[in-house]
């Protein structure tokens, strides 16, 4: 599909993209936004609701004041205005997912508004302005039964799932983010990645893209080099990783390229993310766009933080990230350059918590970037999403250091514990993986490599003991690698009276 | 008529208290009368006889162990059909939620019962609470017991008309641009608006939330006031509650003194469009207050008279958005579910079929009035205009402690007589919406019977917001004098008629 499509770079030597960005974040507040039911995430359908969120006539919203306390350090953090004064508005639309049939929402006034963050995308810094940061409900979820795509065109019949319906959002909305050039798409993914970093350091929410609380809608325009007029955009939904929000702005990047440069037009539009073939799909065309008849949510009194509360909360909020990144930095000792790859790699929060279990600051290091890094690559996760948590690398390199492993067979503690077979010892004792150092068994071992290998045997015995080599090799072969290298060769040369 | 039907209900406590009657008698009294007139009058959509008459019976029993109950306690009760109450269906008066039985119920059902009055059914009301006359109701209009050719006013015509037919001594109402204080005046009974936020909407199906306001109905004042003094009271489920004490109602009932008080005539409550003999009850009822020793002044309020346009804005606009949910998908009724149409057809043909004439008028209304485009112009100027109607009020009472007008420019109209001209129905709320718009309480008083058509005609009693004790005092004054005059209650006139037909 993406064949006909023109080159990620001849499409940026035409057109400078602008990206916009709306991020829903699903608070993790124990109850819903207007009423007590539970947000826990996979209840069976439609255990978690009440007259309130299921909006049946005569039932009233109350607002969780936890939800507020949670958009006032958001806005915080995200360093916005917070209003003093602002009101929930009704955003109305029919749809089954909908209880109402409009969503209890904000319009003209947020609660946090005029804000921004910086983000770094290879030792470059950009700036992202934040127009606002509003509190609203989510709606239910839906599910598509019979046709073949899971989606509603085609579908048998329909089941709503209302558990979601009231569970609190916060949608953050960028202003249009000009200058990125061809660093577009990994400005948008870092952008997201600094947004979870920082949901998560301020305990708001779970923000595990997977399970949908954190939810990216990607915009995204371009203009003739040289233009500063905004061309139409795009907006694309169904953005699920990290990874996926780099892969659809690059696709769409081209795809609006490829379409502007042959003298077409661009249809504003939304479209959906199709993961599998990494492509984008007509969804609802914005230029029908419907109407949704805001207005002031007569059932709610209105939102007035005071400015003594908005400075308490203030004073909770966690350490700014590149002020933490800088402190990190200086206390393990990292060069700019593995900074830098621990950051961009997502490994910085898991290096944190292994350092806090116990690990040096470079085995910690060198574990999440290399081996698990490409184990994530390798299974299409996050980082984060590997089976592993920063405790069980902290006990696998103790495991090392006390020399029970060496690094082959740390490796294979790690496919152990990502197969879920336990922690690390328990992967140890169950694969019989540890070293083995006891004299006896290996030096019945040596015994038998020299004799195998006489030709080598004399070699070292004449002095070349770099061919010791070829020995080592044969014992730690019949040893199965679990042999300690270092007291092998020791033995060997002591055998053929080279010590 | 059996003689208990005719009793106030603080008369009937005192009797249930004395052990001179049981909660049993009266309930069965009542509802036995509920069979032998509500084929004619309609005021109820249902009846629930046996668990009345055990609630009774129950209630009996907690009495004669000696627990300690409420006041109201046994006394029968008729709950309009926009509460929620898991015991019968509710229905809001709509075709599109008939048969739904609420499985929860609303804080004032919730505060009624845990009183120990006994329900006996749920009354007729136009739809969504949407009319003057009961008209537009899904199940058919209800009649008024002065004159069974003419509408008991609306939206809580049923709650009025049950009363007036002595079919039950209190009602529940709701009043959203006078819907507890027009059926009050045309069927000669009391019925209080309480102050925004002094009852909880809670469980109330809504029409326009900020406007719709329950409140008591009776057929005394002291009754409205002991029900008013059950059901306000703060509601940490309804954010528009007011967290504040509750004025004393029910002494402000017993002492029914206007000595010294400041009354002011709404200027504009008055002349084109007033039936005569409405302004001269009303004149009359002044000229009692003012021997009583209360001072009469007249009162400028300009801004009243955008009350009705701007009250025809911000409603339908609350009501566009409120009554969307009634789609199918969840309850009431569906139509068109035949396995083919999708989810947007079943619910487009469900609203059309389900919903009457008025509902889709105002709903109409008031999605253009909120479009983008139109907004600002309709719904924002409105918004403005409301703003401006608080003020002449908050001007108002600085010169005086309450305002009075009459209730409704005419009496009881004819059944019919308006159904096809919306403007001229929607003028029975003249006098009744400002107080709405501004969420201040105001009640509806009978002030005598019309010379021209014989028919009743009230007396309003408008207070500021949390004062609404004062609306009581002077109702209860005027009750108490006319009483004297009249030797009784202007409803015992109706009651006469009937015992000497």
């Amino acid at each position: 599909m993406s064949d006909e499509l023109m080159s990620y770079d001849a499409a940026l030597e035409l057109f400078d993209p602008v990206l916009g960005l709306e991020v829903h974040v699903e608070l993790n507040t124990a109850s819903k936004m207007f009423c007590g039911c539970s947000t826990a995430f996979g209840g069976a359908p439609n255990s978690q609701t009440c007259p309130v969120c299921l909006g049946l006539p005569g039932s009233l919203p109350v607002v969780n004041a936890k939800a507020i306390e949670s958009a006032i350090r958001i806005g915080l953090a995200l360093n916005c205005e917070i209003a003093g004064w602002c009101r929930f508005a009704r955003k109305n639309y029919f749809y089954p997912d909908m209880t109402k049939d409009f969503q209890t929402s904000q319009y003209d006034e947020p609660i946090a508004f005029e804000g921004g963050v910086d983000v770094e995308v290879d030792g470059e810094t950009y700036q992202i302005p934040i127009e606002r940061a509003h509190m609203e409900e989510d709606a239910g979820k839906l599910l598509h039964v019979g046709g073949s795509t899971g989606r509603i065109q085609g579908a048998d019949y329909s089941l709503v799932d209302y558990n979601r319906a009231g569970v609190p959002l916060i949608e953050i909305v960028t202003k249009p983010v000009r200058g990125t050039g061809a660093k577009a798409p990994q400005v948008a993914k870092a952008y997201v990645a600094l947004l979870r970093d920082l949901m998560r350091a301020l305990d708001v929410s779970d923000v595990r893209m997977e399970q949908g609380s954190l939810r990216c809608d990607a915009n995204v325009s371009l203009m003739p080099k040289g233009s500063s007029e905004l061309g139409l955009r795009t907006e694309t939904k169904n953005v699920n990783s990290l990874r996926s929000i780099e892969a659809a702005l690059t696709y769409e990047i081209r795809r609006q390229a490829t379409i502007l440069a042959s003298g077409g037009r661009v249809h504003q539009e939304t479209r959906h993310w199709h993961e599998d073939g990494s492509y984008t799909s007509p969804g609802r065309s914005k230029e029908q766009a419907e109407d949704y008849r805001y207005f002031p949510e007569p059932d709610l009194v209105p939102v007035a933080p005071s400015a003594g509360w908005v400075e308490e909360l203030r004073a909770t909020l966690p350490e700014p990230p590149a002020a933490r990144q800088a402190r990190l930095q200086g206390e393990w000792g990292f060069t700019d350059l593995e900074m830098r790859d621990v950051v961009n790699g997502g490994g910085l929060d898991l290096i944190d918590a292994t350092v806090a279990a116990g690990c040096a600051a470079q085995p910690a290091r060198k574990w999440w970037t290399t081996e698990l890094t490409r184990r994530a690559n390798e299974a299409g996760l996050e980082l984060d999403e590997l089976a592993i948590t920063p405790v069980q690398v902290a006990a696998l390199q103790a495991l090392v250091d006390a020399g029970t492993l060496n690094d082959k067979l740390a490796r294979q503690v790690i496919d152990g514990v990502l197969a879920g077979e336990g922690e690390p010892a328990e992967v140890v004792e169950a694969r019989g993986l540890a070293v083995v150092s006891d004299d006896g068994a290996l030096a019945a071992a040596v015994e038998r490599a020299i004799e195998a290998n006489p030709d080598v045997a004399d070699r070292i015995r004449e002095g070349k003991v770099q061919a010791a080599g070829a020995l080592i090799g044969a014992v730690m072969k019949e040893m199965r690698g679990q042999a300690d290298a270092g007291r092998v060769r020791e033995l060997i040369l002591a055998k053929l009276a080279q010590v | 008529m059996n003689p208990l039907l005719m009793l106030t209900a603080s008369e009937l406590s005192q009797m249930l208290r004395a052990g001179e009657v049981s909660a049993r008698e009266i309930t069965a009294a009542h509802l036995d009368r509920i069979a032998a007139v509500d084929g004619d009058i309609h005021s109820f959509l249902a009846v629930d006889s046996e668990r009345a008459l055990a609630t009774a019976e129950a209630l009996d029993d907690r009495r004669a162990a000696g627990e300690e109950l409420d006041e109201l306690a046994g006394i029968p009760i008729a709950v309009k059909d926009l509460f929620c109450y898991t015991g019968l269906p509710t229905t809001a008066g709509s075709r599109i939620l008939e048969g739904w039985r609420p499985p929860y119920n609303a804080t004032l059902t919730e505060r009624v019962l845990d009183a120990g009055l006994v329900v006996l059914g749920k009354t007729n009301l136009d739809e969504f609470a949407m009319g003057s006359s009961t008209e537009s109701s899904g199940y058919g209009p209800t009649r008024n017991p002065w004159d069974r050719t003419r509408i008991p006013g609306g939206s809580g015509g049923g709650s009025a008309a049950a009363l007036a037919a002595f079919e039950a001594p209190l009602a529940l109402g709701t009043d959203t641009g006078g819907s507890i204080r027009q059926p009050a005046s045309v069927t000669g009974t009391v019925g209080v608006k309480p102050t925004y936020g002094a009852t909880s909407r809670y469980g109330v199906i809504a029409m326009a939330s900020s406007l719709d306001t329950p409140g008591p109905c009776a057929r005394t004042v002291l009754d409205a006031a002991l029900l008013h003094r059950v059901i306000a009271g703060w509601d940490p489920r309804d954010s528009t509650s007011i967290n504040a004490a509750v004025p004393d109602v029910v002494g402000a009932a017993r002492r029914a003194d206007v000595k010294g008080l400041r009354i002011g005539v709404v200027k504009e409550f008055g002349g084109e469009g007033y039936q005569p003999g409405v302004e001269q009850r009303f004149r009359e009822a002044l000229s009692v207050l003012e021997g009583l020793g209360a001072e009469i002044v007249e009162v400028s309020c300009p801004h009243f008279d955008y009350a009705l346009a701007t009250y025809y804005l911000i409603m339908p606009a609350e009501v566009s958005s409120n009554l969307a949910r009634f789609d199918a998908m969840r309850y009431g009724l569906r139509v068109g579910d035949d396995g083919e149409r999708s989810a947007e057809e079943v619910m487009s043909l469900t609203r059309g079929a389900g919903f009457g004439a008025e509902v889709k008028r105002r709903i109409i209304l008031g999605t253009y009035a909120l479009s983008s485009g139109y907004y600002d112009a309709y719904y924002g100027s409105a918004q403005k205009v409301r703003t401006l109607i608080v003020r002449d009020f908050e001007a108002a009472f600085e010169q005086v402690d309450v305002l009075v007008s009459p209730s409704t420019p005419t009496t009881a109209f004819g059944l019919g007589e308006r159904i096809d001209d919306p403007l001229a129905m929607y003028k029975a709320d003249l006098c009744t919406i400002p107080s709405n718009m501004a969420g201040n309480a105001a009640g509806s008083f009978p002030c005598g019977l019309s010379p021209d058509d014989g028919l009743p005609v009230g007396f309003q009693v408008m207070a500021p917001a949390l004062a609404d004790d004062r609306v009581y005092l002077v109702g209860a004054a005027l009750e108490a004098e006319l009483g004297r005059r009249w030797g009784g209650l202007l409803i015992d006139q109706l009651a006469s008629r009937e015992v000497s037909a």
